[in-house]
């Protein structure tokens, strides 16, 4: 008798400390959007809608805008999730279906070690090694051969829009080949015994059984690699040029959300250039916030397909 | 009757454990054989060795002959796709394609013998679907997820999806053991009428089944194949003194 009674309150006292924790995970949100909005208020009031269609951004003069950076962050996300993709899901398929077991694991945690490296790193490798690279041999071939278009002209610079999409497409390969890597590992092996069975090679096995079961969990990795992307400040700073402009050409500097909030805060001489660079980030919190939202669309549109019934 | 299978010495390891031991049958073209034995006796391990399944398991090692007419399949020159194709298999839980509809899942296999011309590809759908006695409950709804059907549906989806690749040989591994007795019967008939087209060759714990589906019936015990024989002798009137314990129930 004495035990269970015992035991109850051991039960209400764990359950109301889980409650406390998991409470003020979600007071913390809300202190901070509260906090962002309120700081952003002086900008918000003066510039309103200008802040994002405009692109005049002058500390001395006290004019805002913050469209070149809006730009520059999600071009260079959207521009590195595309050529970071195909490369992620071919390595985890090398490591699920095709590598002998010990070569597979060896690959898995060599990934792995690249997603450990801290992001400095990835910057002083870009502006030491890379940049010089894609300025004396890539950008000018690109000029040679596709100046045609207007995405490869200008002079070679080095650091550019084209520097930041390299740095952030090698900075999120690991993250969406590990959780690529595990989802094709969740396939039942009776969905590829299923393709085998009906004659299938390898490749074809992996496009009829694996890749369709496994496409919701994909597009997940896919969406958490475009969220690493976007917040990611270090790396992009040091190889993107920090130039607030609009340009088509990806030859040219650009800057980013993250970069110029991590560049300015520490020298702000108003008030208004401080509630600027907040609103920056409420902006880029609510981009994060969209980038999410959509991601759970679209698993849920995919999953509810399936209802589940999954053999 | 033509023998269509032939089974030599075969004997197959997964590592250190010696699965099927030195077994030595024959199947004959358009009949039903049986394989029947308590559960790790190496029943569905002989089935899958017939269309290499075992290819797919880094650890085990088949040796011995499996000739399909006169190729031994375990040939170095024999290509095991196309063995694959030629022996088709329906598994223990129905596993259609997931993101597929019904539709797509009867020409999925088929599809990958190449391009499939609409006009062609309705009509193996039609065909297909009719002869495992699907069409009348589908035909509505061929556009939506294979996954929405029941489970006895879902599993003559899968036997649709085999003939479609038009196999001369069809394994099943225990078609029915997850299905409730409606829909298991439906398989069972079906069994009957596939016999006129294909070699059948089923692995069943289901020893009822056994009797009522096969021509054939073949008894392991411990990776041995104990006895075959005629079904109707092998159930009323066993050689061995172990087929006789397993099929009266004193073991397994």
């Amino acid at each position: 008798m004495n035990t269970t009674t015992t035991k109850k309150y051991g039960d209400r006292i764990f359950r109301a400390i889980t409650l406390l924790f998991a409470l003020s995970i979600l007071i913390i949100l809300l202190v901070m959007t509260v906090e962002m909005v309120s700081e952003s208020l002086p900008s918000l009031r003066k510039f309103g809608w200008g802040f994002i269609t405009g692109s005049d951004w002058d500390a001395v003069h006290g004019s805002f805008a913050a469209l070149p950076y809006l730009y520059g962050s999600v071009v260079s996300s959207i521009l590195a999730i595309l050529l970071a993709t195909p490369l992620s899901v071919g390595t985890a398929l090398f490591i699920t279906e095709l590598a002998p077991h010990k070569v597979g694991a060896v690959t898995a945690s060599l990934v792995e070690l690249l997603a450990a490296i801290p992001s400095v790193i990835y910057g002083l490798w870009g502006i030491l090694v890379m940049t010089p690279w894609l300025q004396s041999t890539v950008e000018p071939f690109m000029i040679e051969h596709f100046g045609f278009l207007p995405f490869f002209r200008g002079a070679p610079y080095g650091v550019s829009m084209l520097a930041a999409v390299c740095i952030l497409m090698i900075m999120i390969v690991p993250i969406i080949t590990s959780i690529t890597k595990e989802v094709l590992m969740a396939v039942p092996s009776s969905q590829k015994e299923a393709a085998i069975a009906l004659g299938a090679t390898r490749w074809e096995m992996i496009r009829i059984a694996v890749l369709p079961y496994g496409r919701s969990g994909i597009l997940g990795a896919v969406i958490l690699g475009l969220g690493r992307a976007i917040g990611e400040t270090m790396a992009v700073t040091m190889v993107i040029g920090n130039t607030p402009q609009i340009s088509l050409s990806l030859l040219s500097p650009a800057y980013t959300m993250p970069s110029v909030i991590a560049n300015e805060f520490a020298e702000t001489t108003t008030k208004l250039h401080a509630s600027a660079l907040m609103e920056i980030g409420l902006i880029l919190l609510v981009v994060t916030l969209i980038i999410n939202f959509m991601a759970r669309m679209l698993l849920w549109s995919v999953t509810r397909k399936w209802k589940g019934g999954v053999a | 009757m033509k023998c269509k299978l032939s089974i030599r010495n075969l004997n197959i390891h997964f590592g250190d454990n010696h699965a099927v031991k030195n077994a030595t049958m024959e199947v004959a073209e358009n009949s039903v054989t049986a394989i029947i034995g308590p559960s790790g006796c190496g029943k569905s391990t002989v089935l899958r060795s017939i269309n290499r399944m075992h290819d797919l398991t880094p650890s085990a090692r088949v040796t011995g002959a499996i000739m399909l007419d006169d190729t031994d399949i375990y040939d170095r020159s024999v290509d095991p796709v196309t063995i694959r194709r030629r022996v088709g298999m329906v598994f223990q839980k129905p596993n259609p394609f997931p993101a597929m509809s019904v539709y797509d899942n009867v020409v999925a296999g088929y599809k990958l013998n190449g391009v499939l011309k609409k006009g062609d590809a309705d009509e193996i759908v039609e065909s297909c679907l009719k002869r495992v006695a699907l069409w009348d409950e589908v035909k509505d709804r061929l556009r939506t997820g294979a996954v929405e059907l029941s489970g006895g549906q879902q599993q003559r989806l899968c036997i649709a999806r085999t003939i479609a690749v038009k196999p001369e040989v069809i394994l099943m591994d225990e078609p029915a053991s997850a299905l409730d007795p409606i829909s298991t019967l439906k398989i069972e008939e079906l069994i009957e009428e596939l016999k006129s087209k294909y070699t059948i060759v089923i692995v069943t714990h289901n020893m009822q089944q056994a009797a009522r589906v096969s021509d054939v019936t073949a008894f392991f015990y411990l990776g041995e194949l104990v006895e075959i024989g005629e079904t109707r002798k092998v159930f009323t009137n066993p050689e061995k003194k172990q087929t006789e314990d397993y099929i009266t129930g004193r073991f397994g």
